[in-house]
C-alpha cells in the first residue's frame, strides 16, 4: 500500500513536470525547432537579452504586478478591517457577495466587462484610445482584492479585540492601537495577501488581454508568440521564469521552517 | 467606540467604492450591451439569436466536465496519500504541486504540443519501437487533457488543505466502533472532504468551460468552445460588442447556477475553502 501510493504520488508529479522538462530541454536546442533536438547551445538565452519586445513586456509586468499587489493590499486590508466593523449582518453580506464575483466569475467574463466599462467612459470623455497601463492596473488591482481581503479577514476574527481595547484604556490613539496590536496580529493574513496578489497578477493573461491595449504584459507577449509558430525563445525565457519561481519559493520555505522552528524553541523555554 | 469589533467600517468605503465601480457597474454595462444593437437601441436579437452557439456551449460543458470528472479522480487519491506522509514530505510535496501554478499557463499548454503534435515525442517514441504513430493533437482528448493539466492543482490543494486539518480521534474512533479502511471512508473521511472538493470542482470547472487558449492550441480550429467564441466576436470589433456581452452575459448566468447547484451541496458554514 505504501508503496503503490508512493508510485501514485510519482506518478502525478511526473505528470506535472513532463511539460515543463520538455519546455526546459528545448530551451537548450540549437535549431529553432521545439520538435526535434539537435544539439546544446544557449543561443535563445543570448538572444533574450537583447529582445526588446521582451524586455519592455517584463518591465511592463512587473510594474504591474509590483504597483497592483500594493495597492490592492493597501486598500484590502483597509477593507477587511472595515467589514468586519460592520455591524449589520445583512449589509455585510452584501459587501462580501459582492467581493466575492471577480474570484468566482470567468476571467473571461471579468475581462469583458471591464473593457466595456473603459470603452464605455472613454467615450464619454473623448478618449480614442482608452486602454492601457492606467486601465490594466485597475483590472488588476480589482482582481486582486478579494484575495487580499480573504486572507486578512480570517485573520482579524481569530484577534482578541479585548487587547486593542487595552491598548485604548493604557491611552493609545485608536490609530495607534491599531498599529501597535492589530496590525502584528494580522501580519500574516496580510503577506498571504500580497502574495497572492502579487503571483496572480505576474501570470495573469485573459483579464490582461482584454484590458491592456498596447501596453503588453509578458503574457501578452507570450501568447502573440505562440499565435505564430513558437521558437525555443519562449521555452528560454519561461524556463528562466520558472527557475526564479523555484529558487523564490524554496527560499521562502527555508524561511517559513526556521522561523518556525524559532518559534517553538522560545515556546519551549 | 466599538466594544465587539476594533476599528471603524468608515476604512472599508475606498474598497466599497472601488467595488462598486470596477465589479458592478461593469455588469451592468455588459447587461446594457447585451440589450441593444450597435447604434445604442433596446433589442433582444442578441440573446434570442444565441441558439446558433448551443454547440460551442454543449461542446464547453461536455468538456468542462469531462476534465473536473477526471482532475477529481486524478487529484483525489493524491491529496489523501500527501497527507499519509510526514509533516516535512508534506510541505515539500504542497510546494511542488503549486509550481507548475505559477508558470504561465500558455506555455505550459504550449509544451503539450511538443509532447503530442504529429512528430512530436511521443508519436517518434512510438515510431522508433515500430508502432503506428496516434492521432493525438487537435483531438478532444488533447483540450480536455490540457485543462487537466493546467487546473489539476486547484483541484489537489483545497482537497489537501481540508484533509490534513482532519481531526485524527474521528477515524480512531471510527475505529473503535469497529469500522474497517471502506466505511471509514465513506463515512469519515469522505464527508469531512467535501467542501475541499466542493471549491476543487469549482475551480477547476469555471477556468475550463470558459477557456479559449487550450482549445485553440490543443484542438486545432475545429474546436469551438464558448471562450472561444466571445473571443472572436471581440476581436472583430466595436460593433460585435454587443452579441459577445450577450454571450459572455449568458455564459456568467451559466456559472452562476452551476455555482449555486454547487453551493446546495455544502452548509453555508464550511462553505467555500481559501487555498
Amino acid at each position: 500500500m505504501k508503496i503503490l501510493s508512493r508510485l501514485y504520488i510519482a506518478l502525478i508529479i511526473l505528470f506535472l513536470y513532463a511539460p515543463v522538462a520538455v519546455m526546459i530541454v528545448f530551451s537548450f536546442n540549437s535549431s529553432s525547432s521545439v520538435w526535434v533536438f539537435s544539439g546544446f547551445s544557449t543561443r535563445w538565452y543570448e538572444g533574450l537579452a537583447n529582445d526588446t519586445t521582451m524586455l519592455t513586456a517584463l518591465e511592463h509586468t512587473l510594474i504591474i504586478a509590483v504597483s497592483s499587489a500594493v495597492i490592492s493590499t493597501v486598500l484590502g486590508t483597509a477593507a477587511a478591517v472595515g467589514i468586519t466593523a460592520i455591524r449589520r449582518k445583512m449589509s455585510q453580506k452584501i459587501v462580501m457577495s459582492v467581493t466575492q464575483i471577480p474570484m468566482m466569475n470567468a476571467d473571461i467574463v471579468t475581462g469583458i466587462s471591464l473593457m466595456l466599462l473603459f470603452i464605455f467612459f472613454g467615450k464619454l470623455i473623448g478618449l480614442s484610445e482608452s486602454l492601457g497601463l492606467g486601465t490594466v492596473l485597475i483590472a488588476h488591482i480589482t482582481f486582486n482584492l478579494p484575495y487580499v481581503i480573504l486572507s486578512v479577514i480570517p485573520k482579524l476574527r481569530q484577534t482578541d479585540s479585548h487587547l486593542a481595547e487595552a491598548a485604548l484604556d493604557l491611552g493609545c490613539t485608536p490609530l495607534k492601537a491599531f498599529f501597535k496590536v492589530i496590525l502584528p496580529s494580522i501580519s500574516t493574513g496580510i503577506v498571504t495577501g500580497f502574495i497572492m496578489a502579487f503571483t496572480l497578477s505576474l501570470d495573469d493573461f485573459v483579464i490582461s488581454y482584454f484590458t491592456c491595449g498596447h501596453y503588453q504584459t509578458l503574457p501578452i507577449v507570450i501568447y502573440n508568440m505562440t499565435k505564430k509558430s513558437v521558437t525555443p525563445d519562449t521555452y528560454a525565457l519561461s524556463t528562466l521564469i520558472f527557475i526564479s519561481v523555484f529558487v523564490l519559493m524554496v527560499l521562502y520555505n527555508v524561511l517559513q521552517t526556521k522561523s518556525e522552528k524559532k518559534r517553538t524553541e522560545t515556546v519551549r523555554v | 467606540m466599538n466594544k465587539k469589533t476594533f476599528g471603524n467600517k468608515l476604512v472599508a468605503s475606498p474598497y466599497i467604492v472601488w467595488s462598486a465601480i470596477f465589479i458592478v457597474v461593469p455588469l451592468i454595462i455588459m447587461v446594457y450591451f447585451a440589450l441593444t444593437d450597435s447604434s445604442g437601441t433596446f433589442t433582444l436579437a442578441n440573446l434570442s439569436g444565441l441558439g446558433q452557439y448551443k454547440k460551442a456551449f454543449a461542446i464547453s460543458i461536455i468538456y468542462a466536465a469531462a476534465a473536473t470528472v477526471i482532475t477529481l479522480i486524478l487529484a483525489y487519491p493524491m491529496a489523501y496519500f500527501m497527507t499519509k506522509l510526514n509533516i516535512s514530505s508534506q510541505r515539500m510535496l504542497f510546494m511542488i504541486v503549486m509550481i507548475p501554478m505559477w508558470m504561465n499557463f500558455l506555455i505550459r499548454t504550449y509544451s503539450w504540443i511538443t509532447i503530442l503534435a504529429n512528430t512530436g515525442l511521443i508519436n517518434t517514441f512510438l515510431t522508433n519501437i515500430g508502432l503506428k504513430p496516434l492521432k493525438l493533437i487537435n483531438t478532444p482528448g488533447a483540450v480536455i487533457l490540457g485543462m487537466v493539466y493546467d487546473f489539476i492543482p486547484y483541484m489537489i490543494l483545497p482537497i489537501y488543505s481540508v484533509m490534513s486539518k482532519l481531526d485524527k480521534s474521528l477515524l480512531e474512533a471510527a475505529e473503535d466502533l469497529g469500522s474497517n479502511s471502506v466505511t471509514k471512508f465513506k463515512k469519515v473521511i469522505f464527508p469531512l472532504s467535501r467542501p475541499g472538493v466542493i471549491s476543487g470542482i469549482t475551480m477547476v470547472f469555471v477556468p475550463s468551460v470558459s477557456t479559449f487558449y487550450i482549445s485553440q492550441k490543443l484542438g486545432g480550429n475545429k474546436t469551438m468552445l464558448i471562450g472561444d467564441t466571445i473571443e472572436y466576436f471581440f476581436n472583430l470589433g466595436p460593433s460585435y460588442y454587443n452579441i459577445a456581452s450577450a454571450i459572455s452575459l449568458v455564459l456568467m448566468v451559466m456559472i452562476l447556477i452551476c455555482l449555486f447547484i454547487m453551493n446546495r451541496f455544502t452548509d453555508s458554514e464550511d462553505g467555500g475553502v481559501l487555498m
